[in-house]
């Protein structure tokens, strides 16, 4: 069992933040690694970005937005509560070193909180970091702090221009890309449509762009396939080669279709888990 | 006396029919009851060279445990059996016995072979329906210890093996169950996952202590265990799914046999929504290849309430790998057989889902390497067969998760760990190997009987340090 010891709630309660005691998974934990959860005996496999890991403490954080049955599970999880099974790390860690010219971290939604161990693995390294992150609104930002102090800039940008500039994150992105500074290389995580239109942007310029991507996984080890993209036109596993890709060469039409692989299981499994709520069965 | 006595033929053993199992996933045989089993074990000669025993990997003593079956001791039987197989109810269903123990049997010659995995069945069975299954007195301690990687049967040998000789076991599985490919891979309807439980309970109550979600390679390395181990055994199975790299395979709706089954069994996507992990239920479904893995994969589509299961093979029925009796009861339950047929792409509409697979006829050739006539593609042949969900069984490999993070471990060039046949002993001090990730996917009781050898091994080296 793996024990929650804190527990914040984000984005008007849309994103739910949880500290968990594994200590065996802090030991290892690099920027860019994830973890598989499963809540409870009847529970899936739901694969999260760690968003951060303290050895000392023996604890890994991660930051998930509840989209769906599992992670609407996740957020009735209380401090004190644990989750049957985290497993990890898994996928390779993000490669960061000292670049010659700038990074650009680019963070859509909760990517934020994919994007920002690996916005903090680069400065650390000696970069220059600018951080971009969207969302739809003001109240659905997350990290927004938190990033300001992984990054030498932080632009913020809403879709609906509550906060900072009125437009998406690749409005602001190209800016840099025409700029008088050479951009050394992009890393973007969030909706899959936000990634593949940030490296269609980038493309054009030859920079080098990292994409972070969330296919849907079993076990995490290489050994069932489910999470296969086609990058360069081959069969890669994302759980063991991956997350990380290079976008000028993933086929993102393909991964958002498997996305949707189970659209109707998802549907009725959320509605069986709010009516469940509503007359009390769960806790 | 005896000659007086009527002939008594191979008892059958009752099963659900097909009409009723194939949408079910309870077990499909029932097992015999006590009379059946000593009718049947009367039929065994007792013979002083009982060439059965040389088809047994694990050299079970049979004629030994089925007199006792015979006499009605049940008991004595059972323990007889578990002298060389810690997995008794496993290997009594899922064994090919048709060629191994029962091929040899002296019956078979005129007759029908004794039906040894039935009755090894049996006892099993009958042992667990006894209630507490009796603890050994345990040796002292050695204050020797060693790490398996893996849960499968090969690894579940070798923690019983060592706890038994005074060792300290612990067992490192990635997955969140214990049992391999007995859990996640064979179906609930072949080998019932209660049945699996109870022999991995069992070695937690003689000590055996399992670290579930610990995947080696990522969470700790092999040399990190070596670290607090004296030794370590490696089991970790022949992990990597074989795809057919054609157009549109990466469609909805085509899943690697991996996958599927693990969907299925360890997420127990069958019973969904009650668990949450989802599952494709195909009406047309085609399953690519015609080993175990393949029928199990089938069956398992008939019983999700597929209208048709198609096996698409591109050999004919004799080269079909599949254990005959699998092939028979798929049969029974509706299995169609797509023989001398290959796929050439998958089809799909615009939501990314595939509806169809364009196939061609293939002819016989010439024999190749494997012995085997080759299927050669006969021009023009292609047509569209409809389906909305596909299995790729044509194979595993092997993962490259451990061999790749440990230094020192030799690999032949299919990636499998090279080790001695007899010992399990690789080409890095203090590590031993076997099953699957050795030898490429094999059987069971092949893995156990390295697990055992491996354990033999183990002991002498922690015992006197060679
Ligand atoms: C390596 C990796 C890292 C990830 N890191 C994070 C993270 O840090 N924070 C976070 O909030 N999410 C992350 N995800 C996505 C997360 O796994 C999914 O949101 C989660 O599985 C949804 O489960 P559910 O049952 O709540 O929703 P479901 O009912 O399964 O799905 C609801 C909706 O979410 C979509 N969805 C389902 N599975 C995924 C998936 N794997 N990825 C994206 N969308 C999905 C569906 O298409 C559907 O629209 C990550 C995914 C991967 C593979
Ligand atoms: C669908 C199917 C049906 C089969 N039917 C039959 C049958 O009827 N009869 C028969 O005799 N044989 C059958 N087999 C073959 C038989 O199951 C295998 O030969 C046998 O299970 C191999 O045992 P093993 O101990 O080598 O490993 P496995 O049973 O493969 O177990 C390996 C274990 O190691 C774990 N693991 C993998 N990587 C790591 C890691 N890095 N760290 C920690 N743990 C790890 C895996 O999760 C797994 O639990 C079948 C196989 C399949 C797939
Ligand atoms: S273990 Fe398998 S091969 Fe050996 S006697 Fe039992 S059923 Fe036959
Ligand atoms: S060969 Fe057949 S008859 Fe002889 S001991 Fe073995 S099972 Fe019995
Ligand atoms: S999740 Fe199974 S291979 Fe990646």
């Amino acid at each position: 069992m793996f024990e929650i010891l804190e527990r914040e709630e984000m984005a008007q309660g849309t994103v739910v933040k949880n500290v968990i005691k594994a200590p065996k998974i802090a030991a290892k934990a690099k920027p860019g690694q994830f973890v598989i959860i499963r809540a409870n005996e009847t529970g899936e496999r739901i694969p999260l970005t760690m968003a951060d890991s303290d050895p000392e403490k023996g604890t890994v954080t991660i930051i998930y937005q509840v989209v769906g049955k599992s992670t609407a599970l996740f957020k009735t999880f209380k401090v004190g509560d644990a989750f049957q099974d985290v497993l990890g790390p898994l996928g390779q860690p993000t490669h960061v070193d000292k670049v010659d010219g700038l990074v650009i971290c680019v963070g859509g939604g909760t990517g934020t909180a994919v994007v920002h161990p690996i916005t903090r693995g680069y400065k650390n390294a000696g970069n220059k970091v600018v951080a971009i992150i969207g969302s739809r609104n003001k109240d659905l930002l997350i990290l927004e702090k938190e990033m300001g102090r992984a990054s030498d800039e932080l632009k913020v940008c809403t879709d609906d221009g509550s906060y900072g500039h009125h437009g998406f994150v690749t409005d602001v992105l190209k800016q840099y890309l025409d700029g008088p500074e050479k951009v050394a290389v992009v890393v973007a995580a969030g909706p899959v449509p936000m990634m593949k239109f940030v490296a269609k942007m980038t493309e054009p310029y030859g920079v080098k762009t990292l994409v972070s991507l969330n296919s849907i996984m079993i076990d995490g080890t290489g050994m069932c396939g489910g999470c296969r993209v086609s990058v360069k036109g081959k069969n890669r596993f994302t759980c063991v080669e991956g997350p990380e890709f290079d976008g000028h060469e993933v086929d993102f039409d393909e991964l958002t279709q498997r996305l949707s692989a189970y659209r109707e299981h998802e549907g009725q499994a959320m509605q069986e888990f709010e009516h469940k709520c509503k007359i009390g069965l769960d806790k | 006396m005896a000659d007086k006595k009527e002939k008594v033929s191979r008892q059958p053993m009752p099963e659900q029919s097909a009409e009723v199992r194939r949408r079910n996933f309870e077990e499909v045989p029932l097992g015999y009851t006590a009379e059946t089993a000593m009718l049947e074990a009367s039929r065994c000669l007792q013979c002083k060279n009982p060439a059965c025993v040389t088809g047994c990997p694990v050299e079970i003593d049979i004629p030994g445990f089925i007199s006792r079956i015979k006499e009605g001791d049940f008991a004595g039987a059972i323990a007889k059996l578990k002298e060389k197989t810690a997995l008794p109810a496993v290997c009594g269903r899922v064994c090919p016995q048709e060629l191994q123990c029962e091929s040899k049997c002296i019956l078979g010659k005129k007759d029908e072979p004794v039906a040894v995995g039935r009755l090894e069945r049996f006892a099993a069975d009958w042992e667990r329906t006894q209630g507490e299954v009796k603890v050994p007195v345990l040796p002292a301690k050695t204050g020797k210890s060693v790490g398996v990687v893996g849960s499968g049967p090969a690894s579940l040998t070798v923690a019983g093996d060592l706890i038994l000789k005074g060792h300290d076991v612990t067992v490192y599985e990635a997955f969140h169950k214990a049992g391999g490919v007995l859990v996640y891979g064979i179906p609930e309807f072949r080998l019932p996952k209660a049945i699996v439980q109870a022999e991995v309970d069992y070695l937690t109550k003689l000590g055996v202590n399992f670290e579930l979600n610990s995947v080696v390679g990522r969470t700790e390395t092999v040399d990190e265990l070596l670290e607090r181990h004296d030794a370590v055994f490696i089991a970790v199975g022949a992990g990597l799914p074989s795809f057919l790299n054609i157009p549109g395979e990466n469609l909805i709706g085509i899943y690697s046999a991996n996958e599927y089954l693990t969907r299925s069994n360890l997420m127990k996507a069958y019973l969904f929504p009650e668990y949450d992990t989802p599952i494709v239920r195909g009406k047309n479904v085609a399953v690519l290849g015609a080993g175990n893995v393949a029928m199990d994969a089938a069956r398992t589509a008939m019983r999700l309430g597929a209208e048709n299961v198609r096996i698409v093979y591109r050999r004919s029925r004799e080269e079909m790998p599949a254990r005959a009796e699998e092939i028979h009861h798929g049969e029974q339950e509706g299995l169609e057989l797509y023989l001398l047929t290959a796929p050439v792409r998958f089809i799909g509409d615009d939501k990314g889902r595939v509806t169809s697979m364009e196939c061609i006829k293939m002819e016989l050739g010439e024999p190749d390497a494997s012995g085997r006539r080759r299927p050669v593609p006969i021009e023009g042949s292609n047509f569209e067969l409809e389906t909305d969900m596909v299995v790729i069984a044509v194979g595993a490999g092997a993962n490259p998760l451990i061999t790749s993070t440990t230094p020192g471990l030799e690999t032949n060039k299919w990636g499998y760990i090279t080790a001695d046949p007899a010992t399990g002993k690789t080409m890095k001090p203090r590590v031993w190997a076997g099953g699957d990730i050795v030898t490429g996917q094999a059987t069971v009781i092949l893995a156990m009987g390295a697990g055992r050898q491996a354990a033999n091994s183990m002991h002498d080296y922690l015992t006197w340090g060679w």
